[in-house]
């Protein structure tokens, strides 16, 4: 056992500063205790009572620094003096720490940051009422990304909210884009005079990617929750977020996004925008075109709906595919769609319909018809479906809930094609073409055709065209739009004929 | 709600308007007569008997009853506190706060602060400085050396300088304090200075006798923490007027006694809301690790229940290092995050370094249930043995359990049924 002291005569340091600096010394190998204390009477009896001070250490004084070291044996003890030289020498010169604060409740949010006037609430769905609820009285219009809330309760707060002037995004709204900041899951598209009031995340994605692509812009993508349209909530925010569209000087066209409304709901739309002053697209998904006012157009498709909206916004787009389809291997004639985008799901099983190909799915739209076989027809399945998702996460965020039932299809002897959607953005897997081009390593050539569609912009961080190239190298036949990739799987079909 | 949101505006204004001033240093039983008679020991934390307490609150009885000459030695107080021989009640039931054991008893002196707007008062003993002291427990003839010192030599000058100057005003100068570098728990330098700057001239009037007087400045100038028993009764002389206000949601009073921590609620009244202590994450002095720390203890989270100390952490980066891991620069962070579950800010106690962010100021107990943030505090560590004292510092949580106990009675009191 060795005692080694030094004194640096009249060096101050804080006492926290010596503690922390002690503790480092004692957890060096070889030492038993180590201090650094400034020489005070007090410290000096600290020092003697833990047995750190020895002859050397006497002439010290309350001004002078003092080191005591009690190491196993001398070189332990030296080394331990040098590292405490080493710190008071060179001190660490940088800040230890760039964490900031975040605050934890709403009402501490709103005090850091008294401009806010909207909360995206993100929490799980028992109790996303009660915080929304202290969001809108404080003022603020809240998104919610949550779902599971009872749709009682989603009636109730969208009555209190609309009483507050507040807007009430969700429950279950995956995707907004406000003053071009996107939330939740969203694509960076530029900003432009079109907006989109959606009760479907993966519709407002497609739709206003899409509208990027053409060349177009969105003023502001508003979600309102799958269920805005029913007869029980009856539309509340559709209806306030077409109000305060009508208001906002920057929009000049606006799309309507949903599975098709409860009729009653429908009807007041349609009246609301009828006395709208701005022209509309229509796309109520799966539904039969109904009469609409002169001021609004209605799409079966969400690729129609964003070429509609880019007409009146005044660009022309080409809309044919511009994939080459190739035929499917011969003597299989199925198709099997695994969808991450429910609304993706239902606009494939759109154009399949329309080509007279009836389909099995777990979403089905409403007023199709059911195959005849089902045990051989084709199937459209949406993977973000409750069932899949149940204590995973959504096939957006983890692509890999989509492997079992993709190999499943792939080893299917009578499926000629696969058709698969991608979806990109903030909130979105990093790398979801990378995952899938894993996926597809084996099956590449003797398997099904794949055909897919990547939904997003240049601007995300996954970046589109390089998802794309994945895809291509994989041997994907990628379509420009859901819609097209939809159309391409039946071209291919039909012998790769167009 | 709203009958809530009333009671907590008048709860934090009450606070806000308090005017504490150092008036007077007196014995105890003048300024609580009922220590008089009897052979009463008042401690820190809520009500506690002799076979429940630490180490060294038994240390500190025990040193404190031979201090009384109620025992001639250590051993016989001990045996006389196990045999009921001494009433133990809360330094808090009598207008009063001790740091860590919080032992005060009859001839202590204490010292007065009194709350100038509301015409209260609340009293601490003097602050014995670092080392062996019977605050942790010390116990033996040089800790009972210095207490008779106190009591013969520094309390009577303290005494006659406050009453010659009519008494220091403390709310400006712990505001100086703040944009200096303490937060008045665990960091008192600047505070301990300033008092010693503005008594001075009293002391040097009042003192006839240079030698004691130099002896009473060496004591004070030697003796970072100070400030700090000032300070706490300070925050008891703001808290006590807000006890008691129906539909309040306020917490008056946080304390711990080395076994268990209790928070008392202006709505709910004196009751105490109790739950086991927790032990304190710090750094320790060479020779002592956590294993030979003692559970949290003492009065002095009544000045977190102002809003100093942990609350005002942000203004004592140094401090910020008794934290485990944690940096100096982040010290902001926890004032920030205590002003989660604080009703409001405090205009005059502010901090350059946030921008001249109010302390957070008035803890409402549905905020700390609802955002599961638990108040930090700022604190000494004890050993746990009686008679060895102070062995570090760190930080520790107040427990949730007293808050969700306190908010369960508090709707029960509002006719809101609980779960």
């Amino acid at each position: 056992m060795s005692l080694v002291n030094e004194v640096r005569k009249a060096f101050y340091l804080d006492s926290v500063a010596l503690m922390r600096y002690s503790r480092t010394l004692a957890e060096m190998t070889g030492v038993d205790e180590a201090a650094m204390m400034m020489g005070t009477p007090a410290n000096r009896e600290i020092m003697t009572n833990a047995g750190l001070l020895g002859p050397d250490a006497e002439g010290a004084e309350g001004g002078d620094l003092i080191i005591g070291i009690r190491g196993r044996d001398d070189a332990s003890a030296q080394a331990a003096i040098a590292a405490a030289k080493q710190l008071l020498d060179q001190p660490s010169g940088r800040a230890a720490s760039n964490d900031v604060w975040r605050p934890r409740s709403i009402r501490a949010a709103v005090a850091s940051e008294p401009a806010a006037n909207l909360a995206l609430i993100s929490v799980s769905g028992e109790f996303a009422v009660a915080e929304a609820r202290k969001a809108i009285r404080r003022g603020l219009h809240v998104m919610i990304f949550s779902d599971n809330v009872p749709i009682a309760d989603e009636v109730t707060l969208k009555r209190e909210a609309a009483e507050l002037g507040c807007l009430v995004m969700g429950p279950d709204c995956g995707t907004s884009i406000i003053n071009g900041v996107p939330l939740a899951f969203a694509n960076k598209v530029p900003r432009g005079r079109i907006a989109i009031v959606g009760a479907s995340g993966t519709g407002i994605q497609e739709v206003s990617c899409l509208i990027a692509a053409g060349g177009g812009g969105i003023s502001q993508a508003i979600g309102v929750g799958g269920r805005d349209l029913t007869a029980d909530v009856g539309g509340i925010s559709t209806m306030m977020a077409l109000d305060a569209l009508e208001r906002a000087a920057g929009t000049e066209h606006i799309v309507v996004i949903s599975k098709p409304p409860a009729e009653a709901v429908a009807k007041e739309i349609v009246k609301r925008i009828g006395e709208s002053e701005k022209t509309f697209t229509v796309c109520f998904i799966g539904a039969e075109p109904g009469a609409l006012p002169a001021n609004a157009r209605f799409a079966d498709t969400l690729k129609a709906a964003s070429v509609l909206a880019l007409e009146s916004a005044g660009v022309t787009v080409d809309a044919t595919a511009a994939s080459n389809p190739q035929p499917a291997p011969s003597g299989r004639d199925r198709i099997i769609g695994l969808f991450s985008g429910g609304t993706l799901c239902s606009e494939a099983q759109i154009i399949f319909a329309r080509a007279g190909r009836p389909v099995v799915s777990n979403v089905p739209i409403p007023g199709a018809p059911g195959p005849a076989e089902p045990e051989t027809a084709d199937r459209l399945i949406d993977l973000g479906d409750d069932q899949y998702t149940r204590g995973r996460p959504h096939p957006m965020i983890d692509p890999g809930v989509r492997d079992a039932a993709l190999a499943d299809a792939l080893r299917d002897e009578v499926t000629g094609i696969v058709l698969l959607d991608v979806v990109i953005g903030y909130g979105a897997h990093e790398d979801p073409a990378g995952h899938l081009a894993r996926q597809l390593e084996d099956a590449a050539g003797h398997g099904p055709l794949i055909v897919a569609s990547v939904t997003g912009t240049e601007g995300d961080p996954q970046v589109r065209s390089s998802q794309v190239a994945i895809l291509e190298r994989a041997g994907v036949l990628v379509a420009p739009s859901n819609a097209d990739a939809a159309a391409l799987a039946l071209a291919c079909l039909s012998g790769g004929k167009p | 709600m709203e009958a809530i949101e009333q009671a907590n505006r008048a709860a934090v204004g009450r606070m806000l308007e308090a005017d504490p001033v150092l008036i007077d240093v007196v014995p105890a039983c003048e300024a609580i007569p009922a220590l008089a008679d009897g052979r009463k020991i008042l401690h820190a934390g809520p009500p506690i008997e002799w076979d429940r307490m630490c180490g060294p609150m038994r240390g500190a009885i025990a040193g404190i009853a031979v201090f009384e000459g109620w025992s001639a030695g250590l051993d016989e107080a001990t045996a006389m506190a196990a045999e009921g021989a001494f009433e133990f009640h809360p330094n808090h039931h009598f207008g009063a706060v001790g740091p860590m054991t919080g032992m005060t008893t009859r001839s202590q002196p204490v010292m007065v602060v009194e709350n100038r707007t509301f015409a209260n008062r609340a009293y601490c003993t003097v602050n014995e400085g670092l080392g062996k002291v019977m605050r942790f427990g010390g116990n033996d003839a040089q800790v009972l050396k210095r207490l008779a010192w106190l009591r013969d030599v520094a309390g009577p000058l303290l005494a006659k300088a406050l009453r010659e100057c009519g008494g220091i005003p403390l709310k400006s100068l712990i505001a100086r304090g703040l944009s200096m570098g303490d937060e008045m728990h665990q960091r008192n330098v600047a505070c301990s200075g300033l008092l010693l700057r503005e008594l001075a001239p009293a002391l040097a009037r009042t003192s006839q006798d240079v030698q004691l007087l130099a002896e009473l400045l060496s004591f004070m100038g030697g003796n970072d923490q100070f400030f700090l028993n000032v300070g706490m009764a300070t925050g008891k002389a703001i808290m006590d007027p807000v006890r008691g206000i129906e539909c309040s949601s306020i917490v008056t009073a946080m304390s711990r006694n080395g076994t268990d921590f209790g928070i008392r609620v202006s709505g709910t009244g004196d009751t105490w809301f109790i739950a086991p202590v927790e032990m304190p994450e710090g750094l320790y002095f060479p020779g002592f690790t956590e294993t030979d720390s003692n559970p949290d203890m003492g009065d002095s989270t009544i000045v977190e229940t102002i809003g100093l100390g942990g609350f005002a952490m942000g203004a004592a980066p140094a401090v910020a290092g008794f934290v485990g891991a944690g940096a100096a620069s982040e010290a902001g962070n926890y004032t920030r995050a205590m002003t989660e579950i604080g009703y409001g800010e405090n205009p005059e106690w502010t901090i350059p370094a946030l921008d001249y962010l109010g302390v957070p100021t008035g803890i409402d107990i549905r905020l700390v249930v609802e955002t599961g943030i638990a108040p930090t505090i700022n604190t000494g560590i004890a050993h746990k043995e009686p008679g060895i004292g102070q062995i570090g510092a760190g930080v520790v949580r107040a427990p949730m359990d007293c808050f969700k106990q306190a908010l369960r009675a508090f709707a029960d009191e509002m006719g809101v049924s609980g779960q």
